[in-house]
C-alpha cells in the first residue's frame, strides 16, 4: 500500500525523496537549495569554517561583517591539547564605508595586528559574500602580509553564496593543500599515517590515534581535529590518509595523490562495525611493512569488544525495535548510523542528509530496509511529517533538528559538530547507546500530548 | 574612562559583543501573529540565526531564505525572492511574511520594495484577486551598518510603517517592549491586565518563543501581536516604548507619533526599583488607576529584599555588557542596591549610551562607571584587568572572561547558551529585580561559601 505523499512536500522537491521498495531507485542530489523552502543547509563559508576551525595555533580571521564571524564563535567542541586560538572569534567587522571603498587596507592592518598580538603558526583569511561582491583582492593583502611577517597567510576563498557546504569543504581542502609540503618530514615512520576528516569533536582524535597507536602506526598530522600547522605543512611524508566523513577533506586527499602519490582509504570511526573495519583496513595496508600489526589490531579490537558487548546487551534489550531517523550534514555518517542503530537492535526509518552525492544515496538505499525514506537536503516541514508518519522514537540531527523532534515528543540525539559527547570509537559506540538510551527511556513522553495516549497515561489515572 | 581614549582603537574585532542586524530583524518579526521571517540573501545566513536563537530559546525558529548563489548574485535575487515568497505562502500559510535584506542583497542593490510590488502584481494576476495574498513587509538590515537590536527596531518600524493604519481611536495603548525575554512580556501582559489596560504589545514572543507542548510541530508557532491589532494602532491613545537609549532617535514610536497624532511616553527598560515605578506611573497617568495592590506588595517585598541582602552586594563591583538598553537597566539596578558598576560595556552604537547611563545612575554612585560603546570582549577584558570586578553581567558569551578572572557571571539577556531556561529568565519589574537580586546575592553567597575553608550550611 503507497505511504500517502504528505502535502509538505514540494513539487520541485520530490526527485530529492525517495521511499525504498515502492518504486525503482532514483534520487536526485547535488542540486541549489529551493527558494523558502526552510532547507537545513548552510554555506559555502560555513563548509570552509568546519574544516579549517579546529587547527588551533592558526589565525582564523573571517574578513566581512559581523554576523559570519559572531555565529561560528566557540561552537564546535573540537578540543585541542595546546593553544586554543582557534576558539577566538576574529572579525574585520566591515562597515559600510568599507564595503563603499574597500576593505583590502582594513584587512591588512588587522591582520597585522592579529598576527602581532598573537603570534599565530600561520593565518586563514575567510572571504564573506559581501566580499566577493566588493571584489577585495584577498589573495593579494595575504600574500603581502605572509612576505612581511614571515608566515603562512592563506585565503580561504568562501563566499557565502557560491554554493553550498561542499564549495566550503573545497576551498577550506585548497588552503590546507597551501601548506602541505611545505614542512620537514624528516622522523617520520614508513608505517605512518594522517587522520583526515575527524575534527576531535570531545576528545574522539585522542581516541583514534590511540587505537593507532596501539597497532604501531604514527599519525604525522590531525587534519584537523586538534590540528597544528606544523604538522599539517610535514603531512606529506605520511605513508597514507585516512579519510573520514563525507567529503569535508576529500579533495584535500585526492590533491595529495595526485602531487605526492600519497594514497587514501575512505574510513568510518562511527559504530563497532565500522571502527572496526577502519582499523583492519589500515593494518591491512601495512601489514607488507609490519607482519605483526593485523594480529595487533585483532587483538585491541577484541579486547575493546569484550569490554564494550557485554555492556550493549543491557542497552540492546530495552532498545530493540524502536524507530530511529537520521538527518545529517553528510551522508557517510548516516551509513555508520544505521549499521549502529541496527546494532542496538532498533530499526532506522528515515534517513537524509544536506549535501550526500548520487554515490552516498546509493549506498544508503542498499543498507536500509524496506520502506525507508531517504532524503536529501530535507527542512523541518518535510522532516516534522516524516518523524509522524514513521512514529519514530528518536531523531538524529543537529541543533536545528532538535526542536523538531522534542515538539513531536520524539527523543533526540546531537550527532553534529556543537555536542560535547565522544561518539567514535568502541567506547563512542557506549556512549551513543547511552545517549540514545536515556532519551527514548525517558518518561517525560509519557506526558507530551502527541504521544501521551500510546505511553498509556490512562494506566496511571486510572 | 580615558585610559581607552588615549589609545588607539583597534582594527580588528575579536569576540564581538553584538549579533547582526537581520538576526534581531528575525526575532522582532517572530514576535507577530502567523509570520515567517524571510531573509533575502544567501542559504547560510537563514541557517546560522536559526541555529543560534534556537540554542538559546529551544525552540523551533523557522526562517526561510532565497538562498542565492552565485549566478544571482551577478543578475540579482528578484526571482529567487518571488519563487521562495510563493514558497512561503503554499507551504506554510504565512499571514505576514517578514522579509529582511542581508549584506549579500543590499550590496548586489536588489530593490527589494520594488521586487515585492512586482511580486503582488504577478500574484494578482496569477491566482486572481480572490485569493488574498499574505501582507509582505519588508525591511532594510545589511549588517556592515548597526546591530542586531538596530535590526530588532527596524523591523517593527517597518511593520508598524506598512501596515498600522487610524481606523478611528481605541482604548489601547500601544507597547514598544523592545528586545525582553518572553516571561518578561508576559509579566507585562499580567500587568496590563491588572491595570484594566488593553495594550498592543509589538512584538510579542512571549508565547511564540516560549510554546507549551503541543499535540504537533506548528509550521508558525501559536501567538504573537494579532495582525488585526497593529492594523489599528494608528488610532491607540497613547504609545509607551522602552529603551533609553531610543530617546531622539527616529523609532517606531516616534514614526506612530508624527503620522497618528498618538503621544509618545518613552522610558527605560523597567529593571530595577525606579525604572519599574517609572513604568507603574505612567500606566497610573494612563489609566488613571492606582496601581493594584498585588504591585504595591511587589515593590514593597522588592525593598524589603533590597534591605535583608544589602551588605552581601554593597561595593562589590560589577562589569555589565550587552545590549545597550539592557546594560543601561541593569546598571540602574545595581546602583539601587551598592554595588558599583565599573565597567559598563556594549557593541553597540547608539550615541546615546553614556547619557542614559549617567541617567540612571547620577546621585546614586560614589564613581562614575567607565562606558564604552563599540566594543568587544577583547577590549573587556583588557578594561577588566584594571577594575577588578567581583561579578560579571550578561549573556554567555561573557563565561570565558568570568572564568578566567574567577568570578561568578550573572547570566542576563540574549544569547543564553550555557544554561537551561534562557527565555525565562525575568528582567523587568519588581519581580524581575527581585529575581536578578536573589540571583546575585546567592552567587555571591556560593562563592565565599565555596572559598571557605570551614563548610558552613549557614550563611
Amino acid at each position: 500500500m503507497p505511504a500517502t505523499k504528505p502535502q509538505v512536500i514540494f513539487e520541485e522537491r520530490k526527485g530529492q525523496i525517495y521511499r525504498k521498495g515502492e518504486e525503482p531507485f532514483h534520487m536526485s542530489c547535488n542540486r541549489d537549495s529551493l527558494a523558502g523552502a526552510v532547507s537545513q543547509r548552510a554555506c559555502v563559508f560555513c563548509g570552509s569554517r568546519v574544516v579549517l576551525y579546529p587547527i588551533a595555533d592558526a589565525l582564523h580571521l573571517v574578513h566581512g561583517p559581523i554576523g559570519c564571524a559572531v555565529y561560528t564563535w566557540d561552537i564546535r567542541g573540537a578540543l585541542s591539547s595546546g593553544p586554543e586560538l582557534h576558539r577566538l572569534s576574529f572579525s574585520t567587522d566591515l562597515q559600510e564605508k568599507d564595503v563603499i571603498f574597500g576593505g583590502e587596507e582594513k584587512l591588512r592592518m588587522a591582520l597585522l595586528e592579529l598576527i602581532n598580538r598573537h603570534h599565530p603558526q600561520a593565518a586563514f583569511v575567510y572571504s564573506t559574500c559581501i566580499v566577493g561582491i566588493i571584489g577585495d583582492d584577498l589573495a593579494a593583502v595575504c600574500k603581502r602580509v605572509s612576505k612581511e611577517k614571515g608566515i603562512p597567510v592563506i585565503p580561504v576563498q568562501s563566499e557565502g553564496f557560491k554554493g553550498n557546504k561542499r564549495e566550503g569543504y573545497n576551498a577550506a581542502c585548497k588552503a590546507l593543500f597551501q601548506l602541505v609540503g611545505t614542512g620537514n618530514t624528516a622522523n617520520v615512520s614508513p608505517v605512518s599515517i594522517n587522520i583526515l576528516g575527524d575534527f576531535n569533536l570531545a576528545g574522539e582524535i585522542w581516541i583514534i590515534r590511540n587505537y593507532f597507536e596501539r597497532m604501531g602506526v604514527q599519525t604525522v598530522a590531525n587534519i584537523t581535529g586538534d590540528g597544528r600547522v606544523d604538522d599539517i605543512r610535514r603531512a606529506h611524508g605520511a605513508a597514507l590518509n585516512v579519510v573520514q566523513c563525507s567529503g569535508a577533506t576529500l579533495d584535500l586527499a585526492k590533491m595529495m595523490k595526485e602531487a605526492y602519490g600519497t594514497p587514501f582509504i575512505r574510513v568510518s570511526y562511527f559504530g563497532v562495525e565500522d571502527m572496526a573495519d577502519s582499523l583492519y583496513a589500515v593494518a591491512r595496508f601495512f601489514q607488507n611493512k609490519d607482519p605483526q600489526i593485523m594480529t595487533r589490531t585483532q587483538e585491541l579490537v577484541r579486547e575493546e569488544l569484550s569490554v564494550l558487548s557485554p555492556k550493549l546487551q543491557e542497552f540492546r534489550q530495552a532498545l530493540s525495535g524502536k524507530k530511529a531517523a537520521i538527518y545529517v550534514g553528510g551522508a557517510f555518517k548516516a551509513f555508520s548510523l544505521v549499521k549502529a542503530f541496527r546494532l542496538l537492535g532498533m530499526k532506522v526509518v528515515m534517513v537524509g542528509s544536506q549535501t550526500g552525492t548520487k554515490e552516498d544515496y546509493e549506498e544508503l538505499q542498499e543498507i536500509t530496509d524496506e520502506g525507508t525514506i531517504i532524503v536529501d537536503d530535507s527542512n523541518p516541514l518535510e522532516l516534522s511529517s516524516f518523524l509522524k508518519e514513521k512514529e519514530v522514537d528518536i531523531f538524529v540531527g543537529g541543533v536545528k533538528e532538535r526542536p523538531i523532534a522534542y515538539k513531536l515528543g520524539v527523543g533526540f540525539c546531537d550527532h553534529n559538530h556543537e555536542r560535547k559527547e565522544a561518539l567514535e570509537g568502541f567506547v563512542g559506540m557506549f556512549n551513543f547507546a547511552q545517549e540514545v538510551y536515556n532519551t527514548v527511556m525517558s518518561p517525560v513522553w509519557h506526558f507530551v500530548p502527541r504521544r501521551g495516549k500510546e505511553k498509556s497515561c490512562k494506566q496511571n489515572r486510572r | 574612562m580615558t585610559r581607552k581614549e588615549a589609545k588607539p582603537p583597534y582594527v580588528s574585532t575579536t569576540n564581538a559583543c553584538k549579533l547582526c542586524k537581520p538576526l534581531g530583524a528575525c526575532l522582532a518579526f517572530r514576535g507577530i501573529e502567523g509570520t515567517v521571517p524571510f531573509l533575502h540573501g544567501a542559504q547560510g545566513c537563514a541557517t546560522y540565526m536559526r541555529r543560534y536563537i534556537i540554542s538559546h530559546f529551544r525552540e523551533p525558529m523557522d526562517i526561510a531564505s532565497s538562498s542565492l548563489g552565485e549566478k544571482q548574485a551577478i543578475y540579482g535575487g528578484g526571482p529567487n525572492l518571488k519563487q521562495g515568497l510563493k514558497n512561503v505562502m503554499d507551504k506554510y500559510g504565512a499571514k505576514i511574511i517578514g522579509i529582511a535584506t542581508t549584506c549579500l542583497t543590499e550590496t548586489i542593490g536588489d530593490d527589494v520594495p520594488m521586487i515585492l510590488n512586482e511580486f503582488r502584481q504577478e500574484m494578482a494576476k496569477q491566482r486572481g484577486k480572490k485569493k488574498e495574498l499574505p501582507l509582505l513587509v519588508s525591511v532594510s538590515t545589511p549588517s556592515y551598518s548597526g546591530t542586531h537590536i538596530e535590526g530588532f527596531h527596524a523591523a517593527v518600524k517597518a511593520v508598524v510603517d506598512q501596515l498600522a493604519i487610524n481606523a478611528g481611536f481605541i482604548e489601547s495603548i500601544n507597547l514598544l517592549p523592545g528586545f525582553l525575554s518572553p516571561v518578561d512580556i508576559r509579566y507585562i501582559k499580567g500587568i496590563l491586565e491588572d491595570f484594566a489596560l488593553s495594550g498592543i504589545i509589538l512584538p510579542d514572543i512571549s508565547e511564540t518563543l516560549d510554546a507549551p507542548a503541543r499535540r504537533d510541530y506548528e509550521k508558525i508557532p501559536v501567538g504573537g501581536t494579532p495582525i488585526s491589532d497593529i492594523r489599528v494602532m494608528g488610532g491607540a491613545k497613547s504609545t509607551l516604548e522602552f529603551g533609553r537609549t531610543l530617546f531622539h532617535k527616529d523609532t517606531p514610536g516616534k514614526l506612530i507619533a508624527k503620522r497618528f497624532m498618538v503621544p509618545l511616553h518613552q522610558i527605560g527598560s523597567p529593571i530595577g526599583l525606579r525604572e519599574s515605578d517609572r513604568f507603574f506611573a505612567i500606566l497610573e497617568e494612563l489609566t488613571g488607576r492606582k496601581s493594584p495592590k498585588k504591585y504595591l506588595y511587589e515593590r514593597g517585598r522588592l525593598i524589603d529584599a533590597y534591605v535583608d541582602g544589602h551588605k552581601y552586594v554593597f561595593g562589590k563591583k560589577a562589569i555589565v555588557y550587552g545590549e545597550e538598553d539592557l546594560v543601561v537597566g541593569i546598571t540602574a539596578f545595581l546602583a539601587e542596591i551598592g554595588i558599583r558598576p565599573v565597567l559598563c560595556a556594549s557593541g553597540g552604537q547608539s550615541g546615546r549610551f553614556r547619557e542614559a547611563i549617567e541617567e540612571v545612575t547620577a546621585s546614586l554612585l560614589p564613581a562614575p562607571p567607565i562606558i564604552h560603546e563599540g566594543m568587544d570582549f577583547y577590549e573587556i577584558a583588557e578594561e577588566a584587568e584594571g577594575c577588578a570586578p567581583d561579578m560579571i553581567i550578561g549573556n554567555s558569551k561573557g563565561y570565558p572572561l568570568a572564568r578566567r578572572r574567577q568570578v561568578p557571571l550573572i547570566r542576563v539577556g540574549f544569547p543564553i547558551h550555557d544554561r537551561f531556561g534562557g527565555q525565562r529568565i525575568l528582567h523587568i519589574g519588581y519581580r524581575g529585580a527581585q529575581n536578578l537580586l536573589d540571583r546575585i546575592v546567592n552567587a555571591l553567597i556560593e562563592k565565599s561559601q565555596e572559598a571557605s575553608p570551614v563548610g558552613y550550611s549557614y550563611m
